[in-house]
């Protein structure tokens, strides 16, 4: 039973750039492990915050779409919980009409790409 | 004098405040996910404080006013919208 998600997590903004990538990959690593399919990735850069979160006003923005079993979910959250470096974290499970939405964005994403390059 | 008994005439129809149907977004353009993260967007959906507003004044119909609660409500979680604000707009 696989099903669609998408997490969106934010890093506090003190990591360096290798940081970053490093705590990036390790969730990448992590959903790997446990047997997800990585759909998309997206990085958002830092960006300004609505509010002070942990007394930051900015902060990494980084999303991943993947699909895997709900097991997962509990597990990457309670990683996310442990781990200081992320200051923020929501996972949605995607419905059909999400995925479809997503899909057509990122079509429309490839198709603009190479008119500007 | 002359016209005691008749209904009033006009030359030009007079402007009797006919409102105008409000329809729901989403039907009319066939949208079915509201994405949390187009927090543009969901700025039509509050007000200047950041609250949201009501069904009688978007025009949305039940379904997508669910929707769109529960999106702006993850974007307020991922500090892409504020909880409380003043002069959003």
């Amino acid at each position: 039973m696989a099903n669609q998600y998408e997490t969106v997590f934010i890093m506090t903004p003190v990591l360096s750039d290798d940081q970053m990538k490093e705590t990036v990959a390790k969730y990448q690593k992590l959903l790997k492990d446990k047997g997800a399919e990585i759909v998309m990735e997206h990085n958002w850069g830092l960006k300004k915050l609505a509010y002070p979160i942990q007394k930051k006003s900015t902060g990494f923005y980084y999303l991943i779409e993947f699909k895997a079993g709900g097991e997962i979910v509990r597990d990457i959250e309670l990683a996310f919980k442990r781990d200081e470096r992320i200051i923020r974290f929501l996972t949605v499970k995607l419905d059909k009409h999400a995925v479809a939405y997503n899909e057509k964005k990122r079509k429309k994403a490839q198709e603009e790409q190479p008119q500007e390059a | 004098m002359a016209q005691q008994t008749g209904d009033i005439k006009y030359l030009t129809p007079i402007n009797v405040d006919t409102k105008k149907k409000k329809y729901c977004r989403f039907k009319k353009a066939g949208i079915k996910y509201i994405d949390y993260k187009d927090a543009d967007f969901l700025l039509k959906f509050v007000n200047e404080q950041g609250k949201l507003l009501p069904r009688r004044i978007t025009g949305t119909s039940t379904k997508y006013q669910k929707k769109v609660a529960q999106a702006v409500k993850r974007a307020r979680h991922l500090a892409l919208m504020p909880y409380v604000a003043d002069m959003l707009k």
